[in-house]
């Protein structure tokens, strides 16, 4: 049973390995812990999960491999949780039909009459002790973790106990959520480069006590002091259908001007063209001609496009495709100017993963990026810096 | 040898299964939490509840792995050199120890304490593997192997500036203290406050989750701000009515400074009570 357990460990993402297993083991051995359940749980905890950000799949791990070991007490009783309402809506719904019905009724209406459907169904189809799960689908199908997998802890009629376990208390922690101003600096943070330029100002011990000794007399070494030397342009996608991610870029934009020395922004709306504008008051009296960007700065700068990529093809395949203006060369165009000019360069966007493949735009964007889009949640800020630092073929 | 907290401090069941494992099988305990949840003082409790003595490594973002080991004091030895001091023989006279040389040679088994490990650099944790998990290191200079007698107790502290290498993790138990709930926070109250009233316990605490629960703020006050808060509100003699009063166009707590760090926040609690007032009349 507990190789099964390393198996689900492994196969959710939580890198066990022997190692921790032996002092698991050891620990029973040496009777760390008094022989109940939530002991055993705590201690396995402590030993396998080394990430605050991975406690929530170790609960729903541990909940998978021990359910129905453990004789339960108590009485607590749950409620259908509201973001398994949401999994099992996008899982039935499609994106029409939620649209559809966004527009007929408020949210909670909808998530009202679906979890009365859902609990008659439950009484009419089932009734035995099974537990829901999504559509039987495994939490740990796709890439390893797979936010739907949500389950109910016990069902209304037959009383369960609510195990620590399966209470999930840090859910908010997981690393696949979008993230503050302090993750996103760590992230960036990748993205150092040291590199000593400009003025010798700095006494270079090393060299001073080597030259000395070597010459015999006081041989004094200076050198620069050390900077962060990555040069850095971001695009950010405004307005529109950017407005609900203000938030999230308006953090992105405050940790990365503070981790940077040499960084330049500039806006565009929905894709860039032959424009762009450093101010969003006077962005149509003071643009910049995209071709001044390209020639100012140099190859070395690296290029991150934030924006949700959300639009219609035509804006990008399509000369005149813009929605604000009259673009004579199609977005495409401009995309591969822009990186081939910077071959290090990535897409952040903040619409989740799941959802990128409805959209055509998105597809369309992808492609031009090489495939260099990333969620822009800690794991993918980090993803997107460790591919920005990898030398470009 | 079991930890089941002190008098000073409340320590909740994981907490303690993963301290005891650490103590037992001798290997470190890293803590991570919010700014203010105890991790610090973890250490200090726990060595207390021992009866050890304590070794307390604070590292900084210019602390270097081998300082924690020994330093070689070369420039003292060149001055006693050209003085004619007879000390400078021996080298061993120069070399001052560290922290882990204290911990593996102290005479009673100690509790050794390394706080902010991530402050330090990048390479920190991976300069220290062999030397955590195995207890030993050897000084070149006298080309001795320094073993620990008795394998301390490691805790080690993190405010996740910086991710940890994977090889230094497994080596570790990893304890996250999450936020205290109600029930708990009540009993750390208890503990620090033992005549404190249970009305005024309990309006604070109301005032105190509320304050936690506004969106937007950039530093949430946590555990050690309440208690601060707490012991200010008892220094001021506050009346209770001051807590007790349902007054929503008083949305900013009293004596706000223990509890907001951060301007931002203030301005953000003032233009509540703005909007408050406005709706009020």
């Amino acid at each position: 049973m507990f190789f099964n357990f390393m198996d689900e460990l492994r196969a959710a993402g939580i890198t066990a390995s022997l190692k921790e297993h032996l002092v698991l083991l050891e620990a029973l051995q040496k009777e760390v812990i008094r022989r109940s359940p939530e002991e055993f749980y705590y201690l396995s905890r402590a030993t396998f999960v080394k990430d605050e950000g991975l406690l929530d799949r170790f609960d729903q791990v541990f909940s998978k491999v021990f359910k129905g070991i453990e004789t339960s007490y108590g009485t607590q009783e749950e409620e259908i949780p509201l973001d398994w309402l949401k999994a099992v809506a996008e899982k039935y719904l499609s994106k029409e039909e939620m649209e559809k019905i966004n527009s007929l009724g408020t949210w909670d209406e909808i998530m009202e009459t679906l979890k009365e459907r859902l609990e008659e169904q439950q009484k009419r189809h089932e009734g035995g002790s099974k537990w829901i799960g999504t559509g039987g689908t495994s939490p740990y199908g796709n890439s390893g973790y797979n936010p739907e997998g949500v389950r109910i802890g016990g069902e209304g009629g037959q009383k369960k106990a609510v195990k620590v376990w399966d209470k999930r208390e840090f859910q908010n922690l997981d690393n696949s959520k979008m993230l503050g101003t302090r993750n996103i600096k760590v992230a960036l943070r990748r993205l150092r480069k040291f590199a000593r330029e400009g003025a010798a100002d700095e006494l270079d011990i090393d060299r001073t006590i080597n030259g000395t000794a070597k010459k015999g007399w006081l041989d004094i070494h200076m050198r620069a002091e050390r900077h962060n030397a990555v040069k850095l342009l971001l695009f950010l996608d405004v307005g529109g259908s950017m407005d609900p991610f203000i938030k999230l870029c308006e953090e992105l934009f405050s940790a990365a001007t503070t981790e940077f020395k040499n960084l330049e922004f500039f806006y565009f709306h929905n894709c860039p063209y032959e424009g762009l504008w450093k101010d969003n008051r006077r962005r149509f009296s003071e643009r910049t001609n995209t071709w001044d960007v390209l020639h100012k700065y140099g190859h070395d700068y690296k290029l991150i496009f934030v924006g949700d990529a959300s639009m219609s093809p035509y804006e990008i395949t399509h000369p005149g495709g813009s929605v604000e203006h009259f673009n004579e060369e199609a977005g495409v165009t401009w995309m591969h100017r822009l990186t081939n000019t910077y071959p290090a360069a990535a897409w952040l966007n903040p619409v989740p993963e799941k959802q990128w493949g409805y959209s055509q735009s998105v597809k369309i964007m992808r492609e031009l990026m090489n495939d260099r889009m990333y969620p822009l949640t800690v794991d993918g800020l980090s993803d997107a810096m460790k591919q920005l630092t990898r030398k470009q073929g | 040898m079991r930890f089941d907290g002190t008098k000073d401090y409340v320590a909740t069941d994981d907490l303690k299964v993963a301290v005891n494992a650490a103590m037992t099988l001798r290997r470190p305990l890293l803590v991570k939490g919010e700014p203010g949840t105890g991790k610090t003082v973890l250490a200090y409790e726990i060595a207390k509840a021992m009866g050890t003595p304590l070794i307390e490594w604070n590292v900084k973002s210019t602390t270097k792995a081998h300082q924690g080991l020994y330093e070689y004091d070369a420039v003292a030895r060149l001055r006693d050199g050209q003085l004619g001091d007879e000390r400078v023989h021996d080298i061993s006279n120069y070399i001052r120890k560290g922290k882990l040389w204290e911990a593996f040679t102290a005479p009673e088994l100690p509790v050794l304490l390394i706080d902010e490990i991530d402050k330090a650099d990048i390479e920190f944790p991976n300069d220290l593997l062999q030397e955590l998990d195995r207890m030993e290191f050897h000084v070149y200079e006298t080309k001795e192997t320094i073993k620990a007698v008795e394998r301390p107790i490691v805790i080690i502290t993190s405010n996740n500036e910086k991710e940890l290498p994977d090889a230094f993790l497994r080596r570790c138990f990893f304890h996250y203290i999450k936020f205290p709930d109600r029930q708990t926070m009540q009993e750390i109250i208890n503990v620090h406050f033992p005549d404190i009233q249970g009305i005024l316990v309990k309006k604070a605490m109301d005032i105190f989750y509320d304050v936690r629960d506004v969106p937007g703020l950039k530093k949430k006050p946590s555990t050690s701000e309440l208690l601060d808060w707490l012991k200010l509100i008892l220094n001021e003699d506050m009346p209770l009515e001051v807590l007790q009063s349902k007054d929503s166009t008083k949305a900013i707590p009293p004596l706000h400074g223990a509890l907001l760090k951060n301007e931002q926040d203030v301005m953000l609690f003032e233009r509540l009570a703005f909007m408050a007032k406005r709706e009020a009349r």
